[in-house]
């Protein structure tokens, strides 16, 4: 039982999707997480245990090796492209209750900025984790997301921005989502963002990578 | 004559400066559409190419970076990458004259091929749509640039080898990863970049944004490493820009970066440019000290 976990969890690391993926090439051929989930479920594992214990802990490990630069983005891509074809089969029991998720996360790059591969990576990392990943795209306006708040009252936010240029739209994002909802936490990223810019602005927690703000939202 | 005949006359060659700042500073604002400016505002994009010609530049950009249908249809400007890239090269064109030379530009589309955005065909007509539009405008060049993925900027050189006459120069961005350590945002290498781009047929080859011009020097040696022959271009940041008091700030002066230029020069460059917040000011600097070596 616990050896197709330990296979499920490879499968993510190192992103083998399913038995026809062409990636990794050294893997070609073998079960891939979509096959593996689903044997697992059938073997009788509970849905929660195969979550923590193949999933979350194997996102964990792809996350550590970004931050520490011995993978790249397109590894770590292909290991949140694993981990979804997994989740898809747990989805009944996300719908059932049997499993719940840590929180709601909204995401979204900043008003004027068209960029979404820093917070795609971002996202899957958090999903990756055992939140549930509200993602309102690029170019998002101030309104959007305070709408998003309102529904989801007790989200935390994301917001992301790539352009020097666009850091004023997300000065102006952070200072109304605090003045409206001063206690939902804010984290902010992006290329030219900084802590020192988190303090300015008044969001909550400046991430420089992906695994550092899952550690923060687990905290 | 070509610019590779102009590099087999001149040891250094000086290329031009930023585009996507000085557009912001005659007042694009985020989320507008520069290249929408070869026919909106032609006088004003016309007054950037002819400001680095007039500083010294021997060639120019087009201002059609984000020219591939693929970016342009973030703005819904998909069906005019032929009218927006032919209008940017034949601005560029004016400036030029006929004896300095017109480097078409080409970007990447965002997309990202490992993740079955797209297939490697449809980079591959984007980029031919996008290079023989530049090439009917009046470039001498394509310069393919800001690349993180090999295989993207392999589709794009494919592309401009086989449907333009245009010289192809590939430039990548590399971020230091750790110390001595170079990768694209994909984890390329500049060796990487050299042994599986040159055998596309490349003419030109090098490094664009991502660093200081300090940082550009280790990675030209990186290249030279790796291949002696091939003509090297870099387009240097002025540093890696910061946010102070709502405004951007690039932290390199023009003395500052014309103080790296023989040091490019010793490691091997052979064409030297700016990037993100080079003005013509640096392009002038950069080209006394280089017209001086």
């Amino acid at each position: 039982m616990e050896d197709i976990l330990v296979k499920l969890g490879y499968c993510v690391e190192f992103g083998k999707v399913d038995k026809n993926a062409p990636y990794p090439p050294d893997m070609k051929g073998q079960d891939g997480a979509d096959e593996l989930t689903k044997q697992a479920i059938e073997q009788g594992i509970s849905a929660a245990v195969i979550l923590e214990d193949a999933l979350v802990a194997a996102m964990n490990r792809v996350g550590q090796k970004f931050t520490e630069k011995k993978i790249f983005i397109p590894q770590m891509l292909m290991s949140a492209k694993a981990m979804n074809a997994a989740v898809a089969h747990l989805k009944p029991f996300f719908n059932s209750g049997e499993i719940t998720r840590k929180g709601k996360f909204i995401i979204a790059t900043v008003k004027g900025d068209l960029h979404d591969i820093g917070k795609n990576l971002v996202k899957m990392a958090i999903e990756g984790a055992g939140w549930e990943v509200i993602d309102l795209g690029v170019d998002v306006p101030t309104e959007k997301v305070l709408e998003t708040i309102q529904a989801n009252p007790d989200a935390k936010i994301g917001l992301s921005a790539l352009l020097t240029t666009t850091m004023g739209n997300m000065q102006v994002t952070v200072e109304s989502i605090k003045s409206k909802y001063p206690s939902n936490a804010i984290i902010i990223g992006g290329a030219p963002v900084n802590e020192e810019f988190k303090t300015k602005i008044g969001a909550d927690f400046y991430a420089p990578d992906p695994q550092s703000a899952v550690s923060y939202l687990n905290r | 004559m070509t610019l590779l005949d102009k590099l087999k006359n001149k040891q250094v060659l000086i290329s031009d400066g930023s585009w996507g700042t000085f557009l912001q500073q005659k007042g694009l604002q985020a989320g507008d559409c520069p290249e929408l400016w070869n026919i909106e505002h032609p006088g004003d994009v016309l007054a950037i190419a002819q400001s680095y010609i007039d500083a010294g530049s021997d060639m120019i950009e087009t201002n059609s970076f984000g020219g591939s249908r693929f970016k342009l249809a973030m703005f819904g400007l998909q069906d005019r990458v032929h009218e927006l890239n032919k209008a940017a090269a034949e601005i560029s064109r004016k400036a030029a004259g006929t004896d300095k030379t017109v480097l078409g530009s080409v970007g990447p589309t965002g997309k990202i091929l490992m993740m079955g955005d797209v297939t490697e065909e449809e980079l591959y007509n984007a980029f031919k749509e996008q290079c023989m539009a530049l090439e009917e405008g009046g470039a001498d060049a394509i310069v393919i640039e800001t690349m993180s993925d090999i295989t993207e900027a392999g589709c794009a050189i494919r592309a401009a080898k086989e449907n333009t006459k245009c010289t192809v120069i590939c430039t990548m961005t590399f971020e230091q990863s750790a110390p001595g350590q170079y990768n694209s945002m994909m984890g390329a290498t500049p060796t990487e970049m050299v042994e599986q781009l040159i055998p596309l047929g490349v003419d030109i080859i090098g490094a664009n944004c991502g660093n200081g011009i300090e940082g550009m020097i280790d990675i030209v040696k990186e290249i030279r490493k790796s291949n002696t022959d091939i003509p090297i271009l870099i387009h240097a940041n002025a540093g890696m820009p910061q946010y102070v008091d709502g405004k951007t700030i690039f932290p390199e002066s023009p003395n500052q970066m014309a103080s790296c230029v023989n040091g490019l020069i010793d490691a091997g460059a052979n064409i030297i440019g700016g990037c993100c917040g080079t003005f013509p000011e640096h392009i002038k600097k950069m080209a006394e000290v280089a017209k001086n070596k």
